[in-house]
């Protein structure tokens, strides 16, 4: 059997064909994704090349409306910008976000986890007393203060150039307590089995033990976190954007989207903030729901 | 004795931290508590020869096997392998000797790595060590090690789960094989096994001894596996040693009144209907052991001494140890095992 | 019970867990089931008392209690005759018992489920029970925990426990396995007593043949979903007929024999996806011939038991 048959052959692609939602999910995912990716191919206008945008086009309604144009299927905003190109290129900004972040918080996270239910001690009194501190706040306020320092550290000149990975670094490190909690726990679970034990009678090194033996054994629900995580940061960022402590309205993401037509939702153009809106509930939803799926499909009790 | 012992444990002790978390003590001020899991060991292990350690669950055996592969730090005593003491080397000549030493655990099926391929945990020690660097030679070892225990050469590319409860017992016994140790700890290797599959791992373990001369100490709580493959036999009872000698001697008229009861104990699959004395109580909380001999409120000959005062470890004439006030002071006749015992003992 | 055959269905095809497996017990007598894991022992335990959950199933077969078929009961009636005239022992004694109520609580609450008795009979048997079943001042012991009882005090309540309602039949699943040496002995000892005492009977599943030694009158060996050899213990011990049974019994290592090598079965049970036509065991089987390949042989008289081998066969 080949890899790509015995993987189709897995409880878990049985899982995945017999729950209908999660087909439906994964396949508005990967829409997104793909069309976030391909932004430039699939966009029919580019909405940050200032020679293009003609101000004559701004507040076009959609293209059913009758002063709707055919070339703006979800009509323009006040500089005359594509909303649909704008939600392709805010989508990957806000993917870009919410991936980085991720695995910002994923790799601290399952490091620090590690090291605290292998090595123990003070170590792990510490890591996990600094977890236990950060947890108490919610984690948007832990990206704003995070955000602060970065802003009074960078001047806004310098600024507009880091914000991506200013936002990164807020989302990535406000959202790590949850993978060092769970990689803590499976560790303390896998450094008592014997397989473990074994490893140290041979006389491995703890680093090695911890990486080669205990890692691959803690990787399960990692990987669920991350999948609930990334609909989270997605949803984080775009309420930092919205804040207007995010992504700069020159590199708009969906959350800056939001915020730009937000001032224009009373003057009628409801279109502008309404679509980007759309477009985030369903891109965070259909993660949400794969990140369920994923969980229930690797939790062995729910089987 | 001419020739030094391979392994010795002097006077060992390991005690275990139960106290309640730090912050809980101090606001309920609590002191700190310890379990003391082991308590005065000593024993030697003679080069090709099998100490067997027996006793119930949580008798510190275990505990015991953790410790003379480094897996623990003594608290007290220490551990000798080859003439060197554990606690003392340094870390270049623990790495040494650590490829001499092994251990066989309990769990099948937890103790291989389940993410990994069969190959793989066989040759991790050789990569450990740095033994053999070379793939080619690498391949053929594991190859030779997994016939060796009695798997195909091609179950190597296989994964764990892909195996029964005895094959992974198997496959742990050829990692552990792998560097060529001399000594072997084996913590209750069968006793997750069903019967059939036991036979066949003792059955390997035995051939695999007598091949390779190798030096073993085997964890058991079963009497009857331990006379299997054991020549020598300590009889442990809330962390310290109630009884030591060879296995013939201790098994045929066991001394120690707990030594006694063990054996009582043990289903009479023959149906001989010997009659069975019925055994009393339990084994007592090991927080809170009793004083004196810790077995005295279970025994038939306690006295007022066996309260106070603990009994050591002294040599009776057939040159078995026991630590019992009653045999020490002719209370207890020895050799006098239960009524029908000594006879049915006598292989006919 | 006759014909019993338990089926999981999976989405890989149907398994066929326990086959045609058929025995009866008589009151007051102690049959032992045993075999090794995987053998479908405690699958037919858990179908007797109806507490089989999907995917498995009863596929064919019928169960009889004192007459009266159970097997296709309403959940309801089922329920009742459950709780009321089958009881059930477990192997973790912890797991069977509430840690949130007295050990006297939970006594009286199920004597008063089943029994239509008075809160002062029922604690007043709840403590003859605890007599009973071997435990030193009960009066004390009712006021206590589960956590507070050492494993093999844990044990002998839930034997209380499962005798509560009185019960006809009672299905002790690997009951001493989690318990010491010492305490096994004990429990079996209680076990035994009280079935003879109070004629109830007793279905006693194990993987340990000394437990049954010690404890049952008649022994079932299960192998791979099949019973290969049922009769008296004595006879079954002394002289298996099936080879199975005989491979098991030299596989065991005994006080007393030093020096002999046990005799092993090679190979191992086969899984539920990939039992082997004929006779399930001929592939590990010493004596297998031409015949066990391909049918499948069912039991045979023989001087003392019954043995589903052709090697027993009358025309053979």
């Amino acid at each position: 059997m080949t890899r790509l048959a015995a993987f189709l052959d897995s409880d878990l692609a049985w899982s995945f064909r017999h729950s209908p939602v999660t087909v439906v999910a994964a396949i508005v995912a990967v829409v997104s994704i793909v069309g976030a990716i391909g932004a430039p191919l699939f966009a029919p206008h580019d909405p940050f090349d200032l020679a293009k945008l003609d101000l004559l086009d701004a507040f076009a309604p959609p293209a059913w409306f009758d002063q709707g144009k055919a070339m703006f299927l979800l009509g323009t905003d006040d500089q005359g910008r594509d909303v649909f190109s704008t939600i392709l290129y805010g989508t990957r900004i806000s993917l870009a976000v919410g991936v980085a972040s991720v695995v910002l918080s994923m790799v601290l996270g399952t490091g620090l986890g590690l090291l605290a239910g292998y090595v123990g001690g003070v170590l792990d009194a510490i890591i996990m007393r600094v977890a236990d501190v950060q947890l108490s706040f919610p984690a948007i306020l832990i990206a704003l203060l995070i955000n602060g320092l970065a802003r009074i550290a960078w001047p806004d000149a310098a600024h507009a150039g880091i914000a991506f990975w200013v936002i990164v670094l807020s989302i990535g490190l406000s959202g790590w307590v949850q993978y060092a909690r769970t990689v803590r726990g499976s560790t303390l679970v896998e450094a008592r089995k014997e397989y473990v034990q074994a490893a140290r009678v041979i006389g491995r090194h703890p680093l090695a033990i911890m990486f080669r033996h205990v890692l691959p054994n803690v990787t399960g629900p990692v990987l669920v976190i991350a999948t609930i995580h990334l609909a989270t940061a997605i949803t984080t960022e775009a309420t930092l954007s919205f804040l207007g402590v995010g992504m700069p309205p020159t590199t708009p993401s969906l959350g800056t989207l939001i915020r730009i037509g937000n001032d224009f939702l009373f003057s009628g153009e409801w279109w502008i903030t309404v679509f980007p809106g759309v477009a985030l509930v369903t891109l965070v939803l259909s993660v949400n729901l794969l990140g369920d799926w994923l969980r229930d499909a690797l939790n062995p009790r729910l089987r | 004795m001419a020739e030094p012992a391979l392994v010795e444990a002097q006077e060992l002790g390991r005690d275990f931290e139960v106290s309640r978390p730090w912050l809980e003590r101090k606001l309920g001020r609590l002191p700190r508590q310890w379990l003391r899991a082991v308590d005065d060991v000593s024993f030697r292990i003679e080069r090709g020869r099998t100490l067997a350690l027996v006793g119930e669950s949580g008798c510190g055996k275990s505990t015991v096997a953790r410790l003379m592969v480094g897996l623990h730090e003594p608290t007290r005593g220490r551990v000798r392998f080859g003439g060197i003491d554990l606690s003392q080397a340094a870390p270049a000549e623990m790495l040494g000797i650590r490829r001499r030493m092994q251990m066989v655990f309990q769990d099948p099926y937890a103790s291989v790595n389940p993410r990994w391929r069969v190959r793989d945990i066989v040759a991790e020690p050789l990569r450990a060590h740095g033994l053999i660097n070379e793939r080619g030679a690498l391949r053929d070892r594991v190859a030779e090690l997994l016939t060796q225990v009695g798997l195909a050469s091609r179950d190597g590319d296989k994964f764990p789960h892909e195996f029964s409860g005895g094959q992974r017992q198997r496959i742990s016994i050829a990692r552990a094989l792998a560097s060529d140790p001399e000594f072997l700890v084996c913590d209750e290797p069968t006793s997750a096994l069903d019967v059939s599959v036991q036979a066949q791992v003792l059955n390997l373990l035995q051939d695999l001894q007598a091949q390779l001369g190798l030096t073993c100490l085997f964890i058991s709580h079963n009497l009857a596996v331990v006379e299997y493959v054991a020549s020598e036999v300590g009889v442990m009872y809330l962390g310290r040693l109630v009884e030591l000698g060879p296995v013939g001697a201790v098994l045929a008229r066991p001394a120690h009144p707990y030594a006694r009861m063990l054996l009582d104990a043990l289903p009479d699959l023959d149906m001989t209907g010997r009659p069975r004395t019925p055994v009393a109580g339990e084994v007592p909380n090991p927080l809170e052991p009793p004083a004196g001999c810790a077995f005295h409120p279970r025994c038939p000959q306690a006295d007022a001494r066996c309260r106070v005062e603990r009994p050591l470890l002294k040599a009776i004439d057939s040159g078995v140890l026991v630590a019992c006030h009653a045999m020490e002071e002719g209370r207890l006749a020895p050799g006098a095992a239960t009524p029908g015992r000594a006879t049915d003992r006598i292989p006919s | 019970m006759c014909n019993l055959r338990v089926e999981f269905v999976t989405r890989r095809g149907t398994l066929v867990a326990v086959d045609d497996v058929s025995f009866d017990i008589a009151p007051g007598e102690v049959l032992g089931v045993v075999g090794e894991s995987g053998a479908g022992k405690s699958i037919t335990g858990t179908a007797v008392m109806g507490l089989l959950d999907p995917p498995a199933r009863i596929a064919a077969g019928e169960i009889h209690l004192d007459g009266r078929r159970i097997d296709r009961l309403p959940p309801r009636d089922l329920r009742a005759i459950r709780g009321r005239r089958i009881g059930a022992i477990f192997q973790d004694p912890l797991a069977a018992l509430n840690p949130l109520f007295t050990i006297g609580n939970q006594l009286e609450e199920t004597i008063q489920t089943h029994l239509p008795v008075s809160a002062e009979e029922a604690r007043r048997r709840a403590i003859a029970l605890l007599v009973e079943v071997g435990i030193p001042a009960p009066e004390r012991r009712i006021h206590q925990y589960p956590h507070q009882l050492s494993g093999g005090l844990r044990q002998r309540v839930v034997i209380a426990l499962a005798l509560c309602s009185e019960p006809q039949l009672v299905i002790a699943d690997e009951p001493t396995t989690a318990l010491d040496v010492s305490t096994q002995a004990q429990i079996i000892r209680v076990l035994k007593q009280l079935t003879t005492e109070r004629g109830t009977a007793v279905m006693l599943i194990t993987h340990d043949m000394g437990v049954i030694a010690e404890a049952a009158d008649r022994v079932a060996v299960m192998y791979a979903g099949r019973i290969v050899e049922i009769g008296p213990v004595r006879e079954v011990i002394h002289a298996p007929k099936h080879p199975y049974t005989v491979g098991l019994m030299g596989a065991i290592p005994r006080l007393g024999k030093l020096g002999e090598r046990l005799v092993q079965i090679d190979g191992a049970m086969p899984r539920l996806d990939a039992i082997p036509s004929g006779c399930a065991f001929h592939p590990r089987c010493v004596r297998a011939f031409e015949r066990c390949r391909l049918e499948r042989p069912e039991p045979m008289v023989t001087p003392t038991s019954l043995a589903a081998c052709w090697l027993h066969a009358a025309d053979g």
